[in-house]
This record gives structure tokens, C-alpha cells and sequence, in this order.
């Protein structure tokens, strides 16, 4: 079974461990700035909202890339950026109807949650709250958002 | 290496923005935040400086371990001479502000002069420049912050601003960051205002600017003390769920909640302003007062209240923006707005308290001033007249009116914006303010919590809570349980809990985070994060550097053994109820002992050999 | 079943993808125009830059690719279609059959019809032919005259900066990047490109090309003379559709397909920059020459033509452009709604820009410079049709909300 990213605003308090825990895994730097799960704040509903990419099977950052520098993780089901391929165009990012992959000007590439590979999400190991928990991937009502997302009526993942 | 080794030198005079480097001696003696602060403040500063002139200065200091995955890791503190006080003021912060400011490179900022007309600094990396803000000047800090961010267009950006307040001077104005956090204490904030200062706005992305010495000794230690964090009932439950607020109802049946001015040391409605109330549904609407806990930079505990009031509350029905959520009463504010003046109405005081981070003043010295006028009111010294309204005790109306008059700086409010001292003195009754050092207590008794008492008048900033927290042995039994009447042990119990503060307060770290680690977990993380030897005696010698440092500012500023002090009614006049019925302060009993504890002569100066013992 | 697809761009490739994954069995036959294996044009301005070699501009880096997929590429432009006869006609003359086709050939530079457009010298900047040529040409000094400054004429000065030219560029109207930004953007990014050291004369176009010597003189409207080492045209693009004359296949300003991607003509599709689609915002028909598109629609037509009914929703235009490292970005109705409403904010001093257009409570456009965190989100929020209730009194409040109007509007999170 694939296991998912779950993020439960209902149990986020903004802290941002998760945000460090990603900058340190891929940048060796707390700067919350390089992460890519991101914390938004809802001052006026006193409500923080974590957000990263859900590994959609509909992947519009990997059909859109030109050079064939995004690709599946078999092994998590991630869609991983290959950095040396990646030439900075930024196609994907408008892409991406999730906002979800970015650019980094000081790499000049593109950078989105690859679940950290074998070893676990950085991010869910750091969340104190339980707020962020990696399961199965039937619980996590990706559903819901990949049917809103989908646009067309065959599901790529189907063919 | 986790400091950033940057220092950012701003003349707001000249309009000039200078990098230089750290003193790392400096940062080996102090380590960074308040002792590193306190350091340049007092290498550069003129003691006898008046704090609102172009001479006194105002530093923004990190700690090593701000912007690191610490729990807490994201405190930054403010430096400077005090207006309240005219001893060192120094104020600690939470939100985000911290961390950003090391992220963008730097460990401090050094705000010297005045600016011909008001700025703010914009810091983005490397990049720092003064702009105009001529279109902030007047605005809240809730105003400038949404502006600044927009205007850049960068939700990330964070700020650190002054509100109204700041700007018109009210005595012990703050500096509020991320909305609802602040450098509260001490007017910091109208040091700030009198720079023409608006705001300090920081965007910092880089990865390069600071690095961890011994990342997997840091990690390991992290983890650990994270794990000490959650198991603690304090800081695992407590204040995760009621925040600071989990005090309200402790120390009112323990009989140290000082109530109307300390008249009394017990409120007989502390529990409809306590965090238990704040869970409550409220009749009129449904909903509890409280939204969720928040957490500040890194903070595995998330004391942090967010608040939404009732809509149909008198004070806010009219006024859609108090009705979203919001900064929410921590205890010491609603102590100070509620039981320091007898006030019960939980909406009102958290209406009060959005008001002093919407405009950037201290609830605390706030609220105590109020309680002060009251009792003026009570004893027929101030009038309905002089007041423009009705002053009694218990007035929920009187404490909102005053809040909205404070920030602006009209009517009587111009009065309490002042402070207690000053209100005191103006009307002949000096003794009859709550002060040490001219800065208001916080929430808890000197007579009932010995030892609190003893802090207070030590305290190098004035009255306050978070120089020693006796509170810790004398209530929750941390590290040891002390009997709040006793007076044996105390004056070295606090001089170790002054030290080992003055460390935690200099590391990036919150204080918080002691009711579940001792020097022997925090130790670790530092040494994990800065290169050098940082043991536990070293440390503790920082600490206790910092402390006499402090000390010998005020010293030099003019400050003596008198103003160790606490006001006669502490003193005199017994607590009324409860279990600490009948108690006064036995300062003159434990103050000498502290003096001798600490190295000090019975004037209270630092001794020769103390002075080099510590390299002060 | 013989599927053949003219055009081996994103369109035409993903098309061949996703034919295999659905009919395994299928023949598959991909027509290239250029000698090669199949790229990117979007790669180009990084092979300018020197940042990638040719080989990091090709869609798919594994060599083995298409022969393991079995998808036959055959170097060959495509002469004509009968569709009576199903087969299309070769270069040679040779005749390729098909039971289900696909056009996916693409645009070409249309250049400027003036005097001297065909001199050695004067080049497109569009294949890469001509990034070898502007490759081997631009030195250090070498003095480079440009006409246009659209989506490509943009996109590739960074590029020819890097490699030490002088450069001026013409622009016939009052704005760069005209058919994407609005004229605050537009202006923002020529006041960089000038802060850079590029050379822009607006409401300046060519007469005519002459060679003097091993140089080119640029005759402008006004009479001045510029001297050119190197003429680039970049006025825009045109979509590849001579050849399908005669055929019965029905063309507006580019294929007029249905909502599977079909033509008139039973089993001919069309997908990418020839495919005169509906746009989803608009209710329009009308090209989309974007590679997110591009892709979208091979992969639809595709799976058509393996007979699985897929419908294309429609799309509708955006597009992200750096300009010597300025990060730009356009949506949908930027130009605004008739009767819509709109927020912007700018900070012109460190060229940050933020347009939204509003049509009722739903985001229709947007522009932006300097802003490029979460851009996605424009593209989730318009496509989706996203009624933003209280947010958009938000968003024309602090357009900087974006994600939070998103986060709250599609996602319901808060």
C-alpha cells in the first residue's frame, strides 16, 4: 500500500517544525523559506493550514515538463524533481493547478515534496502535534481533491 | 557558527545601513540575544543617557539557537535603556520575527540616532535600506504590518512594529511582531517611537547564513528535549491547552493573585477570567472565547492563545475587525486587566488586551496603572471630572474606555500612559503604586510567594516575572517545592533561577521550556549548535555575567540599593485572605543574604574580586 | 490500428506516450520535421545560456526511449492528408497510411515581410538550427538588431546577453510583451531589461534589411540606420497548416476540433498549437500555443484514438516567462472581464506586480512580475471556476492572499 501525506489543520499550531525539518533535509538550512510544505496562516480564522503536494496521479508538473526532468518514485509514488535535468523554466509551476512546485531562484530549479525518499517525510517526523502523519493513502481523502482537480474524464492513472 | 557573525548597524540619523562583524569574544562571554545585547549596549551607550534622546540606542538581538529546530528556537529580544524604568530594558519575543531575521543573516540590528522623519527598515537578506513611512506613522501595528506585507507583496515577510502608542510615547510602549507577539515590557516600544522608527520588516531566504556546529550532537539533543517537553504535564498539557492562563485559578486559591491595586490577594471571580472560562461556551452565542492554541517559531508547546470574541459583545459590535480571531488573554494580562482592577467580564478583557497589541502597549503595566487610578478614584483623590467618566474598581466600561483612550493618546488616557508611578506621584500618593524601578508588578504576591517578592525587587528591569520565577518552586514544586511563606533558600534558589534565566534568555530559546528542562537538557542543544567549549559551568557563569552586567548599568545610570525594593504595602500590610493570610514581605530579611550571594556589597555594588571574577 | 502523428513536439510525443500505454498493441509512427530526436523549444534559451548542453533540450533523455515504447520516429514533413484515402504524403513523395491521425505540427516564426528578411544574417530564433547558428554567430560585441519582444523574444535575451553581444531591440507597438502583460507589467520588465543594459525602441519597426559588407544595415521607419551584426526576428508565431490545403479538413485559425480533439474528419485529431479548441473561460474557440495545453491535448486526443472517450474540457491561456532572470506570469482574461472588477498592487522599485481580474466572486486573469511562490494556484482557481465568496472582497482588498483565497475558496481548509 502507498502511503500519503496527511495534513489535519485541526491539529496545526504554526509551529513550523515541519517547514525546518524540510528546509534542513534538502537545503541543510533551517530557512523556512526552502521548504516545501508550507504553513498558512488564517489570522482572522485563527486556523494554520499545512500544505504541500498530494503526488496527484493526474502529476500536471510532469506531463508539463519539457525536458522530462520530473519522474515517479516507484517505490513512494512520488514525483520527484531530477535537479541536474530541471533547466528553471517554470512551465510546471503554472502547471501545477495546486500551486504546489516552485521555483527556487537561488538554485534556478524547480523543487516539490518528494516524501524524502526511503527514509520518510522530514516534515511528518518533526510535527509535534500529529498534525502531519504519513498512512495509507485510501485515508486520506485525496479523492475528494484529485476529483476536483480532474479535468478530463479519463484518469491518466486508468490507461 | 550558529550565529550568523553579522551585525547590522542602522544610523537612522544619517539614513545608512552598516554590516559589520560580531564580536565573538563578546559572543563568548554572553553568548548572544539578552547577554550579547546587553554587552553592545553597554560598550556603546551613555548610562546617564535620557532614553528618548538620539543617543540612546535600540538593539534587536538573536540567540544562537533562534532559527533552529529547537523547541522555541525563535526568540529575539529588545536592548535599550528604558523610559519606564531608566534601567536596562530588555524585552523578549516570540512569532516568527526571530528566526526571520537570522534567516535574512543577521544575529542583530544596532538602531542608532534618530530618523529626520519617520521609517521603517526594510531587511530582505543581505539587502537592508530605511523607507519612508510616512504612510505607516499612525497606523496600527495590525495596520502597518497587512500594509508592509502587501506593498512588498510577500506574505513572509515579518514585522516588528510600533503601534500608536509607541509613537506618542505612552511609557511602556512595545514592539509588536507577527500581530500579537511582543518585546512588551519596559516602553521598548516608545524608545522605538522616539526613533521615528515605525518597523522593522524582514524577509530572509538564505541557507547560508548560519550553520550547526555538531548536527548530529544538536539533533539528538533536540529530540530529547522535545520528548522532555511533551511528558511534562506543564508543557505537554497545561499550557498547551489553557496557555499561561492554566494560573488564573491556581494562584487565586493559593492566595497571591493581587487584586484591586493588591489591596486583596485573592479575586473572587478569577474563574470567569481563567483559561478554564476561556474553554466555556458563552451563553450569548455559543462558541468558547477560545479558537485554538498557537505556537510561536518553532515551539513544540503552542501556549499561544487565539481568541475570537462575541460578536455582540458592547465593545465590538459595531467594529468588524475585533470580531475575527485574535491574540487571546495570556494570564498575565488578564490579571492585569481583570483581577488588578476587579474586573470580571472575559469578552472586555480580551477586547482590552487586542487593544494593546492592535496598538502596541503593555497589559500589564497597563492594567496595573488602571488599577492604580482606581483605587485614586476610590480614595476620592482623582474624580469623575479629572477622569472624564466614573473610575470604581470592578468597572469593565472604565478599563475599556481607558484602553481606547491609552492608545490614543486622548483625555485621561494621556494620564495612564504614564505608568503607575508617574500617575501615583502626579497625584501625591506615590506609595500607593505597584511598582519596583517604576515598572508595574505582573500576577503574582509578593507576600504570598516570598520569593517572588524578592525577585521582583532584584529584578534588573523593574517589577517582573521573568528575571526568576520563583513561582516555579513555590507553586509547581520545579525544581524542588519551596513554601511560599519560608524565606530559608530563597535568595539562592532565585540567584541560581537569575542566572540560569539570563541563559536561557540569551540562547534563542523560551523561558517556557523550564518548567520542563534544567541547565542539563539545554546544555546540549546549545553545545550541539555553537562550536566551543559551552559546559554547564560556563553557562552558568554567563548567566550570572549577564546578571551583574545588567546590574552595573543600573549602577552607573543611577540606580542604588534603595531601589531594591518593594512598595510599603507589600511590606506593611498583610494579605488579607487565604492561605498566605496575614503574610507581608520579608525583603529586609533576604535581601542582604541575596547581596552576599551574589558577590555584592551590603550597598548592593558588585565587588572587585566579583567584578573579576566575571570579566565584568 | 496504425496511428500516425505529425509533429514531434510536447503535444505530439506525450501523444505517442499515451497511445502505447492505451492499445498496446497499436502501431504508432511519429513524423519529426527536424533531424534528431524530439525536444524542446522551451529548452532553448537555456542552450543559449550555456546552462544545458543540446541533449538536456530533448523531451526525453533516454536514447532507448521511443524504440522501447515502440513508436516509430520518421524523419519527414508531411506534404499533404487525403483523408479519403487515409494516408498521408511524405516529403518524397511516398505515401504513409493511417487508420486514426494526429496533427501536432506546431507553429513556425512568421516573419516580417520587409526586404532583406531572407539575408544571411537574419535569422529566427526558434529551432535548434537556429540556436546553433545564433550559437556560433554571437560573440562578445557582436551587435545583435531584434524585432520583437513577445513570449520568445523575451525569453531568450538572457541567453544572447550572456554571451557578451550588444543588443537592441524593436518593438512595433508601445509595450513588450504585449499579448501577455498588461502595461504596468509590460513596463516593469522593459524598465529591467534597460537596468540590464538592453537597448529598447518602441513604436520602431524595420523597412528593410541590406548587407554591407560582412554587416547588416537595419532601415528603421524613421530613416535611422542601424548597424547589425546579426538580425533575430521574434514577431511572434504562426501554426503550421499549408499542408493539410485541399484536404477537407476544416480550419479557422487553426484545426476546429471538437471536445475529443476530433476534427470534421472522422479520425483526424489535432492537439497543441494547431488545435483551434475551445477556450474554457471564454466559451471561444481559439488557439493555445502553451506547452501545458500542448501536452493536455496530445494526451486526450490520444486516448481518443485508442478509442477511449476522453473529453477536453477546454483550456484557457497562461504562461510564465523569465526575462534576464525577472520572473513573470499571465492568466486567463488579464486584460480584464467586461464588467468585471480588479486589484493590483506594485512595488516598482523592486519590480514586484500583482493584477487579479475578477468576474463575479470568480478569478478570470491575472498578471504578475517578480512573484512566482504558488503560482499554480491562479491556474486551480480560474480553471476550476472557484467562487471565492468572501475572499475576493479579500483579494481586492491584499491580492497578496492569493494562496489564502485559494486554500479557503477550493479547498474548503479554512
Amino acid at each position: 500500500m502507498q502511503k500519503s501525506l496527511h495534513l489535519d489543520p485541526n491539529k496545526c499550531t504554526g509551529c513550523l517544525q515541519c517547514e525546518m525539518a524540510c528546509a534542513w533535509e534538502n537545503h541543510r538550512s533551517f530557512t523556512t523559506a526552502k521548504s516545501r510544505i508550507k504553513v498558512f496562516a488564517f489570522h482572522h480564522e485563527g486556523r494554520f493550514v499545512p500544505y504541500t503536494c498530494t503526488q496527484c496521479d493526474e502529476a500536471w508538473c510532469v506531463l508539463a515538463c519539457p525536458v522530462d526532468a520530473i519522474r515517479l518514485d516507484p517505490a513512494t509514488g512520488a514525483k520527484i524533481v531530477l535537479e541536474p535535468t530541471c533547466v528553471g523554466c517554470k512551465v510546471c509551476t503554472i502547471a501545477c493547478p495546486f500551486g504546489t512546485i516552485n521555483y527556487v531562484a537561488s538554485t534556478g530549479k524547480v523543487q516539490k515534496c518528494d516524501l524524502c525518499g526511503d527514509h520518510g517525510p522530514a516534515c511528518e517526523k518533526a510535527c509535534p502535534t500529529g498534525a502531519i502523519t504519513y498512512v495509507d493513502a485510501d485515508w486520506t481523502g485525496l479523492g475528494k481533491m484529485r476529483q476536483w482537480a480532474g479535468k478530463t474524464d479519463t484518469n491518466p492513472a486508468t490507461v | 557558527m550558529a550565529w550568523t557573525k553579522n551585525v547590522l548597524r542602522v544610523n537612522l540619523a544619517a539614513g545608512t545601513c552598516m554590516q559589520e562583524p560580531l564580536n565573538m569574544d563578546w559572543a563568548r562571554d554572553y553568548l548572544g540575544q539578552r547577554g550579547l545585547g546587553t554587552k553592545y549596549f553597554l560598550a556603546e551607550v551613555d548610562p546617564k543617557v535620557d532614553p528618548f534622546a538620539p543617543e540612546n540606542k535600540l538593539i534587536f538581538v538573536t540567540g544562537p539557537l533562534t532559527g533552529t529546530m529547537a523547541a522555541t528556537g525563535g526568540r529575539y529580544s529588545v536592548v535599550t535603556k528604558g523610559p519606564l524604568t531608566g534601567a536596562i530594558a530588555c524585552s523578549n519575543s516570540g512569532g516568527y520575527f526571530g528566526a526571520e531575521l537570522k534567516f535574512a543573516g543577521w544575529d542583530m540590528v544596532i538602531f542608532e540616532g534618530t530618523a529626520p522623519k519617520p521609517v521603517y527598515l526594510l531587511i530582505t537578506d543581505g539587502k537592508a535600506e530605511l523607507v519612508d513611512a510616512a504612510h505607516l506613522w499612525g497606523k496600527t501595528v495590525w495596520e502597518t504590518e497587512e500594509t508592509i506585507k502587501k506593498q512588498h507583496q510577500d506574505p513572509q515577510i515579518r514585522v516588528a512594529s510600533i503601534g500608536h502608542a509607541g509613537e506618542i510615547g505612552v511609557l511602556y510602549a512595545g514592539i509588536v511582531n507577527d500581530l500579537h507577539r511582543a518585546a512588551g515590557r519596559s516602553g521598548v516600544g516608545a524608545v522605538m517611537g522616539s526613533k521615528n522608527l515605525k518597523a522593522v520588516a524582514v524577509r530572509g531566504t538564505r541557507t547560508d547564513a548560519y550553520q550547526i556546529a555538531n548536527p548530529d550532537a544538536f539533533f539528538t539533543a533536540v529530540d530529547a528535549g522535545k520528548k522532555a517537553l511533551a511528558a511534562n504535564g506543564v508543557t505537554g498539557q497545561g499550557l498547551p491547552t489553557y496557555g499561561t492562563q492554566v494560573l488564573m485559578n491556581v494562584i487565586n486559591e493559593l492566595g497571591a493573585l493581587p487584586t484591586r491595586n493588591h489591596r486583596d490577594v485573592q479575586f473572587e471571580s478569577a474563574q470567569a477570567i481563567s483559561g478554564e472560562a476561556m474553554h466555556e461556551k458563552r451563553p450569548t452565542d455559543g462558541k468558547a472565547n477560545l479558537v485554538t492554541n498557537g505556537a510561536c517559531f518553532g515551539c513544540t508547546i503552542a501556549c499561544g492563545r487565539i481568541s475570537r470574541m462575541d460578536p455582540g459583545h458592547f465593545t465590538i459590535k459595531d467594529k468588524p475587525q475585533y470580531q475575527g480571531a485574535s491574540g487571546g488573554l495570556e494570564y498575565e494580562a488578564a490579571w492585569a486587566l481583570g483581577a488588578a482592577n476587579g474586573v470580571s467580564d472575559l469578552e472586555a478583557l480580551t477586547y482590552a488586551n487586542f487593544l494593546c497589541n492592535e496598538h502596541g502597549f503593555d497589559p500589564i503595566s497597563f492594567g496595573a496603572t488602571v488599577g492604580a487610578a482606581m483605587e485614586l478614584y476610590d480614595l476620592g483623590i482623582l474624580t469623575k471630572e479629572e477622569v472624564g467618566f466614573e473610575l470604581p474598581f470592578g468597572s469593565t466600561e472604565a478599563v475599556v474606555k481607558l484602553a481606547e483612550l491609552t492608545a490614543t493618546g486622548e483625555g485621561f488616557g494621556k494620564v495612564i500612559g504614564l505608568g503607575s508611578k508617574r500617575l501615583c506621584a502626579k497625584y501625591g500618593r506615590p506609595e500607593l503604586s505597584m511598582t519596583v524601578k517604576g515598572q508595574e508588578f505582573p500576577a503574582y504576591d509578593g507576600r504570598g510567594l516570598q520569593g517572588m517578592g524578592l525577585a521582583y525587587a532584584t529584578s534588573n528591569r523593574g517589577a517582573c516575572h521573568l528575571r526568576g520565577y520563583m513561582v516555579s518552586p513555590e507553586v509547581l514544586g520545579i525544581p524542588i517545592k519551596m513554601e511560599p511563606q519560608a524565606t530559608e533558600g530563597k535568595p539562592a534558589m532565585l540567584k541560581a533561577f537569575q542566572d540560569l534565566t539570563a541563559v536561557v534568555d540569551s540562547s534563542g530559546l523560551c523561558l517556557f521550556t523550564t518548567f520542563a528542562w534544567g541547565l542539563s537538557d539545554i546544555q546540549p542543544q546549545i553545545q550541539g549548535a555553537c562550536e566551543g567549549d559551552w559546559s554547564e559551568d560556563r553557562l552558568l557563569l554567563v548567566g550570572e555575567r549577564i546578571w551583574n552586567l545588567e546590574r552595573e548599568f543600573n549602577l552607573a545610570a543611577g540606580l542604588t540599593a534603595k531601589d531594591d525594593n518593594l512598595p510599603p504595602r507589600l511590606m506593611k500590610e498583610p494579605a488579607k485572605t487565604g492561605p498566605q493570610k496575614g503574610a507581608v514581605s520579608k525583603l529586609d530579611v533576604m535581601l542582604p543574604e541575596y547581596y552576599q550571594l551574589r558577590g555584592w556589597t551590603p550597598e548592593g555594588v558588585p565587588t572587585a574580586e566579583t567584578r573579576t571574577r566575571l570579566g565584568v | 490500428m496504425r496511428h500516425v502523428i505529425i509533429g514531434s513536439g510536447p503535444a505530439g510525443v506525450v501523444a505517442a506516450e499515451t497511445l502505447r500505454k492505451a492499445d498496446p498493441a497499436a502501431e504508432i509512427t511519429l513524423l519529426c520535421g527536424e533531424a534528431g530526436p524530439p525536444y524542446a523549444r522551451m529548452a532553448i534559451p537555456y542552450l543559449l545560456k550555456g546552462q544545458i548542453d543540446e541533449g538536456g533540450t530533448h523531451l526525453r533523455k533516454d536514447a532507448d526511449h521511443y524504440g522501447r515504447l515502440r513508436i516509430q520516429l520518421v524523419q519527414a514533413h508531411a506534404q499533404a492528408v487525403d483523408t479519403g484515402a487515409r494516408t498521408v504524403t511524405l516529403g518524397g513523395g511516398s505515401l504513409l497510411p493511417y487508420d486514426r491521425l494526429l496533427i501536432a505540427t506546431g507553429s513556425r516564426p512568421s516573419l516580417e515581410q520587409i526586404p532583406g528578411i531572407g539575408l544571411p544574417g537574419v535569422h529566427a530564433c526558434w529551432t535548434l538550427a537556429d540556436a546553433r547558428t545564433i550559437l556560433a554567430k554571437a560573440k562578445p560585441g557582436t551587435c545583435i538588431v531584434q524585432m520583437g519582444a513577445g513570449f520568445v523574444g523575451c525569453i531568450i535575451m538572457e541567453g544572447l546577453l550572456s554571451r557578451g553581444v550588444d543588443l537592441t531591440i524593436l518593438v512595433r507597438s508601445g509595450y513588450m510583451v504585449r499579448r501577455m502583460m498588461n502595461p504596468t507589467a509590460s513596463g516593469l520588465i522593459r524598465k529591467w531589461c534597460e537596468a540590464k543594459g538592453v537597448r529598447i525602441l518602441t513604436h520602431t519597426q524595420p523597412q528593410g534589411i541590406t548587407a554591407e559588407g560582412g554587416a547588416l544595415q537595419v532601415a528603421l521607419a524613421d530613416g535611422h540606420i542601424l548597424p547589425a551584426d546579426l538580425y533575430l526576428s521574434a514577431v511572434g508565431v504562426d501554426p503550421n497548416l499549408e499542408f493539410l490545403a485541399g484536404s477537407g479538413i476544416a480550419i479557422g485559425k487553426g484545426i476546429l476540433v471538437d471536445a475529443n480533439l476530433q476534427s470534421n474528419v472522422s479520425g483526424v485529431y489535432a492537439a497543441g498549437d494547431v488545435a483551434e479548441a475551445t477556450d474554457c473561460l471564454t466559451g471561444r474557440r481559439q488557439l493555445n500555443a502553451i506547452q501545458p495545453n500542448a501536452v493536455e491535448q496530445g494526451r486526450i486526443a490520444a486516448l481518443n484514438m485508442a478509442g477511449r472517450s476522453a473529453r477536453f474540457k477546454g483550456s484557457f491561456v497562461f504562461n510564465v516567462l523569465t526575462t534576464l532572470g525577472l520572473a513573470s506570469s499571465s492568466f486567463g482574461e488579464w486584460q480584464g472581464a467586461s464588467g468585471g472588477e480588479s486589484a493590483e498592487v506594485l512595488d516598482a522599485s523592486r519590480y514586484r506586480y500583482l493584477n487579479l481580474q475578477f468576474e463575479d466572486d470568480r478569478l478570470v486573469g491575472a498578471n504578475t512580475v517578480g512573484f512566482s511562490d504558488h503560482i499554480g494556484a491562479f491556474r486551480g482557481l480560474i480553471e476550476g471556476r472557484v467562487r471565492l465568496g468572501k475572499w475576493k472582497q479579500r483579494l481586492r482588498e491584499d491580492p497578496t492572499q492569493i494562496m489564502q483565497a485559494y486554500l479557503a475558496a477550493a479547498h474548503s481548509v479554512a
